[in-house]
């Protein structure tokens, strides 16, 4: 169990801004925190591993406290067990693919797990190459490894996935899901992809301006409430051929469909709309 | 013919000022990149000061200190009987408070230059300060280290104000080439002081025409694409 209580001004770019965020958070969950830029996101993941202190309030983590202002404890970011993956990698240059992961070991660890995570993330081959010669996500099966080595209690994930392009995002989400069910980890992901949080995460937190909006599992945050639907998608409207048609673009397929006129006479080209199909009857709703 | 002494003493007095300065400014540039402290732009200031001053003044100073009819000067030579001034150990605290922002500046701006996530990686890897100063930090900031290397070393067989102030001209002591050619001018012997002037005019260039030419590998091993 990881409970935590942080509170902090912080100075984010629309200006200052009380940080407030409390939460619990079960062992062996996958947590997606979800929010526009400037809301506390990193930050909340960067009080959790150290980097980052609050002002007030407490982190928890299996009854021993990592943080706790009344208490005057903080612990060092090397003392807690965590493991941290960045958006930019943070591989270190001056070391091959085997010595990045060799490097965190410590006494206590045995050296048998480089071998085995780097088979994990598929590098074997490439153990031995500099890090500068690999591609955005060679690297970052590196980075997730590299953070799996010292077996943390938890992992965080600050949007780690973001610079790389879409087909290989979905592979890494699966190696990450894979990673964390066969390591027994407790995972925060930090993300502004929907799609990502829907597949990775069991449950979201939204973040609004420092605080806690809501929270829940990914399809009560992610659709729009309406009873009796069977099937919903999320797509953007691509073009209106004629008056009774309408092209939207669902996931990467374009996807046409027969509405009436006044249905579609207030979508226009680029709005977000959600599909939801009835028995029979197909609704379009703009969302955003 | 001249006399090799001087030339030997400049070697000596190079080295050693480097190496001390080593020490001192690797933490100290780290200090300043890394850490939050009010107190912290005065000492970037004071780092700097011998940029801009004239280096008589930092010679007369530090004369003024090591002077045993002053406090300072009294206390080291009745407690440790050490005289500073006119000697080659205060030739090279001199030197070294000369020379700091040679050292200083390369590397703290090698520090500010490396992804402020490096360190906090290493840091969630369970490293400590020191270890990831010594096989993260400086590894990757090495072309700005060997920078501060060579500039401190280049700078200190050019000095010449402070030198005179501190340590005067005693041969085998504190007779350094620079001074050496000052002497020879003086008493006209061109002859001698061209030759020390065209040795230190040749060392200068390859010792910075080296700099360079490894830099430019260093370059070449692109860190981050």
């Amino acid at each position: 169990m990881i409970e935590f209580s942080l509170q902090k001004k912080l100075h984010a770019v629309t200006g200052n801004m009380l940080f407030d965020i409390s939460f619990n958070i079960k062992q062996g969950s996958f947590i997606g925190i979800y929010g526009a830029s400037g809301v506390g996101k990193t930050s909340l993941l960067r009080m959790l591993a150290g980097f980052l202190a609050p002002e007030k309030g407490f982190i928890k983590v299996s009854g021993n406290d990592w943080y706790n202002s009344t208490k005057k404890i903080n612990l060092a970011p090397q003392k807690r067990s965590i493991g941290f993956v960045f958006q930019d990698y943070a591989l270190f240059p001056n070391m091959t693919v085997r010595e990045n992961l060799a490097y965190s070991l410590d006494k206590t660890t045995n050296p048998a797990i480089i071998g085995e995570l780097l088979s994990f993330v598929e590098l074997d081959q490439l153990k031995d190459r500099k890090i500068q010669t690999l591609s955005g996500g060679q690297k970052q099966r590196v980075a997730l490894a590299r953070a799996l080595v010292r077996k943390p209690d938890l992992l965080l994930l600050d949007e780690p996935l973001s610079a790389l392009d879409s087909e290989l995002r979905e592979k890494l989400q699966q190696l990450i899901l894979q990673m964390h069910s066969q390591f027994n980890l407790t995972t925060i992901l930090v993300s502004h992809d929907i799609s990502e949080m829907t597949r990775l995460a069991d449950e979201i937190i939204f973040l609004k301006d420092g605080l806690v909006e809501k929270s829940g599992s990914p399809a009560a945050m992610f659709t729009v409430q309406k009873s009796k639907d069977i099937m919903r998608l999320r797509g953007i409207v691509m073009e209106k051929p004629d008056q009774n048609s309408i092209c939207l673009l669902v996931g990467k397929e374009m996807v046409e469909f027969e509405l009436s006129e006044n249905e579609i006479m207030h979508l226009q080209k680029g709005d977000n709309v959600l599909v939801s199909i009835q028995a029979f009857k197909t609704c379009i709703d703009k969302i955003k | 013919m001249i006399e090799f002494e001087p030339l030997w003493l400049t070697l000596k007095l190079a080295f050693v000022t480097t190496l001390i300065l080593l020490f001192i400014s690797v933490p100290l540039a780290w200090w300043l990149a890394y850490k939050k402290n009010n107190f912290k732009t005065v000492i970037e200031a004071v780092v700097s000061m011998p940029l801009v001053l004239p280096p008589s003044v930092i010679g007369f100073y530090l004369l003024l200190a090591f002077s045993p009819s002053n406090a300072f000067g009294k206390m080291l030579e009745d407690y440790f009987d050490i005289r500073l001034a006119f000697s080659f150990p205060g030739l090279v605290i001199a030197s070294v408070i000369y020379s700091l922002p040679f050292m200083v500046h390369p590397v703290h701006s090698g520090f500010v230059s490396l992804s402020p996530n490096l360190r906090e990686a290493s840091y969630s890897l369970g490293k400590t300060k020191w270890q990831t100063l010594f096989h993260v930090l400086l590894p990757n900031a090495k072309s700005s280290l060997l920078s501060g290397i060579v500039l401190t070393f280049a700078h200190t067989i050019g000095e010449f104000g402070v030198v005179l102030m501190i340590g005067g001209n005693i041969p085998g002591q504190t007779k350094v080439a620079s001074i050496a050619i000052y002497d020879e001018v003086e008493t006209m012997n061109y002859d001698a002081a061209n030759t020390y002037a065209f040795i230190l005019f040749l060392s200068a260039f390859i010792i910075l025409l080296t700099l360079y030419l490894v830099n430019r590998r260093f370059d070449k091993i692109k860190f981050y694409d």
